[in-house]
Parts: C-alpha cells; sequence; structure tokens
C-alpha cells in the first residue's frame, strides 16, 4: 500500500483536522466527533440537512456542507457508516428548531445507524425526517434486498433539497422535494481499478490489465459484470443506455447531467466519456439543462466514473440553479 | 447451570481476542461478498469494549451486556455496529440488575437478542445475515439446561455456517451481488460464531459435559 497517509488509523482524524484549517470560514468541527458542520450552525428557523456515511469518497459529504446544501455530515472510518451517537450530535448541533432532514445513502449500516439516531433525536423533541437515496441502476431492486445502492446521485438531492430549505420551506416539502429529486435520478458506474481501503492495506478487489467490472459500486462492490476493456464511447454507451431505459426519458425532458470521478480518473477522460453521453442526450433530443464534470462522489483512488441524470422539472431545474456555497459546489 | 457477572466478562474479553486474532480473515470475507471492514470494524469495536470493561464498576450482569452493547454500537460502526449493539443491549435489559443466572434466564437474554437484531436489520431466517447462525443458536443454548456440550455445539455451528455459506443474500451489501454470494461465507455469522464459541467454552469449563478446552 502507497498511501499519502501518517496512520492507517488516524486517517479521517488528519482530513477532518485538515479541512477545518483549510475552511475555516465554511466549516467547523465539532468536539470530539467526525462531525463537520456550517460554521454559522445552527441557521435560524431553517430545516437543517443532514448527511454522511463512510469516509472515502470526498468530497462527499463534508464538500457539499455550506450556504444552500449541508447543514452538517458525519464522516465515519473509511467505508463504515458513522455511528449513531456521531449522527445525533450532528442533528441537535445543527436543528434550529425548524427540523432536520437526513439524507441517508441505501446501504444497510447507513440506513440504521442514522435511523437510531433519528430515534434518539425524536426521543428528544426534535423533528426528524429521513430519505433514503437508491440512484444506482447496476443493481437489481427487489423486495428481497436491500434494494439499489445510493452513489453520485445523492449529491444532486443535497443541492436540490438544500437550496429549498434556504429558501425557509418547511421540514415536510424540503423531504418532498427530496423524494422527488430520489424519483428522478438514476446512476451507474464502473471501475477499471480498486482501491485500497488503509486499513486493510490491500486492495478490495483486483482487475486484470485488460478488464473493467460494469456496475461497480463506491465501496469496491462488485458490480453487473467484468468485461474486457472498451473504449471510452462504448463504456458511456453502457452506462447511459441502462440509465436512460430506467429513467424512461422522452424526447423533449430535461436533464441534469454528471460524469463523476471515482477519485484517479484523469479530468480528460472524465470529459471524454461526457462528450459521448452528450451527444447520445442530443441524438434523443433531452434537452440538456446543465452539466457537471468532477470528483464528487469519489471511492478512494479507485479510477473509473459514473453516470448520473437528473430528470427536471421547473421545481428542480430552478432549485438546481439556485445559490450555494461549499467547498466543492459554489453556484452564484 | 448457573452464568455469573465474572463469566459474562470473561466472554467478552475471550470473544475479543479471537476477534482480533481473526481480523485479517473476517475482512477477507467481507472483501469477497461486502466491503471489507467487518474485522476491522469489530476489532476497533471488541477492544474498546475491553477498555470499557477494565474500568470496572459494573457489577451485574446486565450492566456488562449493556455497556459493551453501547460501545459496540458507538465504536464498530457500519452495519455491525447496529446489530452487534442492539443484541448486547437487548440481552442487557432482559438481565437487568442480575449478578448470577440460571440457564434459562440466558436462554431468554439470547432470544431477546435474536429478535432484536431481526428487527433493526429488517432481516428474515434465510436471508443470509447472522441471524441465520443466532437462531438456531438460540435453539441449542434452549436445550442446554444440564450443561454444554462443547462437540454438539460445534457440530451444530460447523453444520449451520455451511449451510449459510450456500444461501444467496438477500440483505446488507452481500445482496447486490446476487447469486455471486452463494458460496461465500457470511462475514457476520462467522464473527457471531466467534463469540458463541468462546461462550460456550467458557460455559463447559463450569461444568458442562464437555471439559476439554480449546
Amino acid at each position: 500500500m502507497k498511501k499519502l497517509i501518517n496512520h492507517p488509523e488516524n486517517v479521517v482524524r488528519d482530513m477532518i483536522d485538515g479541512m477545518v484549517l483549510a475552511h475555516p470560514q465554511k466549516l467547523k468541527n465539532l468536539p470530539d466527533t467526525t462531525v463537520l458542520v456550517r460554521a454559522d450552525a445552527p441557521v435560524h428557523g431553517k430545516v437543517a440537512l443532514v448527511s454522511g456515511g463512510g469516509s472515502g469518497h470526498e468530497p462527499s459529504h463534508a464538500g457539499f456542507v455550506g450556504l444552500g446544501m449541508l447543514h452538517a455530515a458525519v464522516a465515519g472510518e473509511v467505508f463504515t457508516s458513522p455511528a449513531p451517537d456521531q449522527v445525533l450530535a450532528a442533528i441537535k448541533a445543527v436543528d434550529s428548531g425548524a427540523g432536520v432532514l437526513l439524507i441517508i445513502k441505501n446501504y444497510a449500516g447507513d440506513v440504521m445507524n442514522f435511523e437510531i439516531a433519528a430515534e434518539l433525536a425524536a426521543a428528544e423533541g426534535i423533528s426528524v425526517a429521513q430519505v433514503i437515496v437508491n440512484d444506482d441502476v447496476a443493481v437489481e431492486n427487489s423486495t428481497y434486498t436491500t434494494g439499489r445502492r445510493g452513489i453520485a446521485g445523492t449529491v444532486f438531492v443535497h443541492k436540490i433539497a438544500g437550496a429549498l430549505a434556504e429558501q425557509g420551506a418547511p421540514l415536510e416539502e424540503v423531504q418532498q422535494v427530496a423524494q422527488k429529486v430520489i424519483a428522478n435520478v438514476r446512476s451507474m458506474g464502473m471501475a477499471l481499478s480498486p482501491c485500497t481501503v488503509p486499513a486493510a492495506g490491500k486492495p478490495g478487489f483486483t482487475l486484470g490489465e485488460d478488464e473493467m467490472e460494469i456496475g461497480m459500486g463506491i465501496h469496491g462492490e462488485p458490480g453487473t459484470h467484468r468485461a474486457s476493456i472498451a473504449s471510452a464511447d462504448t463504456i458511456a454507451e453502457t452506462l447511459t443506455g441502462k440509465v436512460l431505459d430506467d429513467l424512461q426519458l422522452q424526447t423533449g425532458d430535461r436533464v441534469a447531467v454528471m460524469i463523476n470521478g471515482l477519485g484517479a480518473t484523469p479530468v480528460m477522460e472524465l470529459y471524454i466519456v461526457y462528450n459521448k453521453v452528450a451527444r447520445m442526450l442530443q441524438e434523443r433530443e433531452i434537452v440538456i439543462h446543465d452539466t457537471f464534470v468532477g470528483e464528487y462522489m469519489t471511492s478512494l483512488e479507485m479510477a473509473g466514473c459514473s453516470v448520473t441524470l437528473l430528470k427536471l422539472d421547473d421545481q428542480l431545474a430552478a432549485l438546481l440553479d439556485a445559490p450555494a456555497d461549499t467547498i466543492a459546489w459554489k453556484k452564484r | 447451570m448457573r452464568f455469573t457477572t465474572e463469566q459474562a466478562v470473561a466472554w467478552i474479553k475471550r470473544a475479543n481476542e479471537r476477534i482480533q486474532e481473526n481480523r485479517e480473515y473476517l475482512t477477507e470475507l467481507d472483501q469477497a461478498i461486502g466491503d471489507g471492514d467487518h474485522g476491522i470494524n469489530l476489532a476497533r469495536g471488541f477492544r474498546e469494549a475491553v477498555t470499557a470493561l477494565d474500568r470496572g464498576g459494573l457489577d451485574d450482569i446486565g450492566a456488562v451486556f449493556n455497556q459493551t452493547g453501547m460501545t459496540l454500537l458507538s465504536k464498530v460502526g457500519g452495519a455491525s455496529g447496529p446489530l452487534y449493539g442492539t443484541a448486547f443491549i437487548k440481552m442487557g435489559g432482559a438481565l437487568k440488575g442480575r449478578r448470577e443466572i440460571a440457564f434459562s434466564d440466558l436462554a431468554q437474554a439470547i432470544d431477546a437478542a435474536v429478535e432484536g437484531i431481526g428487527m433493526r436489520g429488517k432481516a428474515q431466517p434465510g436471508d443470509k445475515t447472522m441471524l441465520d447462525l443466532w437462531e438456531p443458536f438460540a435453539g441449542f443454548i434452549r436445550g442446554c439446561e444440564h450443561g454444554v456440550d462443547l462437540k454438539a455445539f460445534r457440530d451444530m455451528c460447523e453444520n449451520e455456517l455451511e449451510r449459510i455459506k450456500q444461501l444467496q443474500a438477500r440483505r446488507g451489501r452481500a445482496s447486490f451481488l446476487g447469486n455471486r454470494s452463494i458460496g461465500h461465507h457470511d462475514p457476520g455469522a462467522v464473527s457471531s460464531w466467534y463469540l458463541f464459541d468462546t461462550l460456550c467454552a467458557i460455559l463447559s469449563e463450569s461444568g458442562g459435559h464437555d471439559g476439554d478446552d480449546h
């Protein structure tokens, strides 16, 4: 394992301290926790958004803490959901009395830990609502499984629900708009190379020099299948095709597009992928409202990408365009 | 047969040793069908649970289990934190204030843990989760009023682990694999086996049928 770290056990602590030192005007760290909250939290009279999960997905989620997006991000160990006491600390720190929305990615651990925290917060008299993001079309949805995973589409939930909360909407409406995003966002990823959890010391899986994994999750969970490496256009077609099928987009529909790098993918390659995705959408006469190319939901040093499409209506488009000021998402 | 506060503490400590010894193995199992953090997380949580017990001040079984559960809940994270945390908190609740218990009480506490795990994880038997070993273990303990037969226990676990290995996962991250999860051990069932094995060893030392100490 070759990493820019001091000690595998300290990576989350050292990262959090570094983030606060780099962005003291935006973030503060709640003492004795791995929670990062807006520097001006709690924001009076506004619903607060809390998200989080295992670390290793940076800039998710702390990179999206700030005006117009999240109020707190709870960082677990690498790829490990944070514990309920941490989530509870975040809820209590950001609640201004208007209530708190938890944005949870659909993994058994995240759901359980956030739900325990929500129960504890409710017992203390705090209004808490939650949404569970499950945008990954690679995984078959079934009532007999945990369901689809939450991946890069989660960031659109942060953006849009955060914008509505910033406008002063009540908790119920903020939760509803978050649900609407979840109902209209789909993603699919692929990996070219694995990643290594620092505490594990070796890669979670291996891929041959000429192999790729289609449908790869953001923790190195296997995807739908392994295949021989193909051109960026072919890969973009596979990912986008599956997303388009699932969203059932019609001619004239409006979308936001996110091409997300998984941690070790050159920006050049992400734009090469987007070049094909954009053409596919144009061919189908789908209107591209806005495009986001870069790292939003990474998987340590994994090489690969995910493609996310969010179908927009007027409300979602307006909220997507609303101002935000966070480390990783700025909009004037 | 009786079960004491001292044995409860000894159990957690011995379970911790087993988990530390098998940290890499559990992580490898999890890398195959999960996200590769099971051994790392459990090792961290149980180490903290033992540190908390070493501070002393607990004089009943309920308090030992409750504190262990709370520590696991806050230190393990992931899916195993809430599940193991809930299991011990439920056992602690069932044995609140009790310093020495009969086997039937222990069996009831384990039943409460099984119920808690199922509720928290929304899992059913056959989903290929730790619940698939906890349920038969609860049944085994219910039949142990005259002592623990270590060989019978180990045969039962071996059979059950093999059965669970052949199931297709329907909960947790392994469920995303569909039928590719078949043929792999469930890491949570294996770590549960370490817990049960250390408990049964302690129980057999205090007068079970099988006195050999592994």
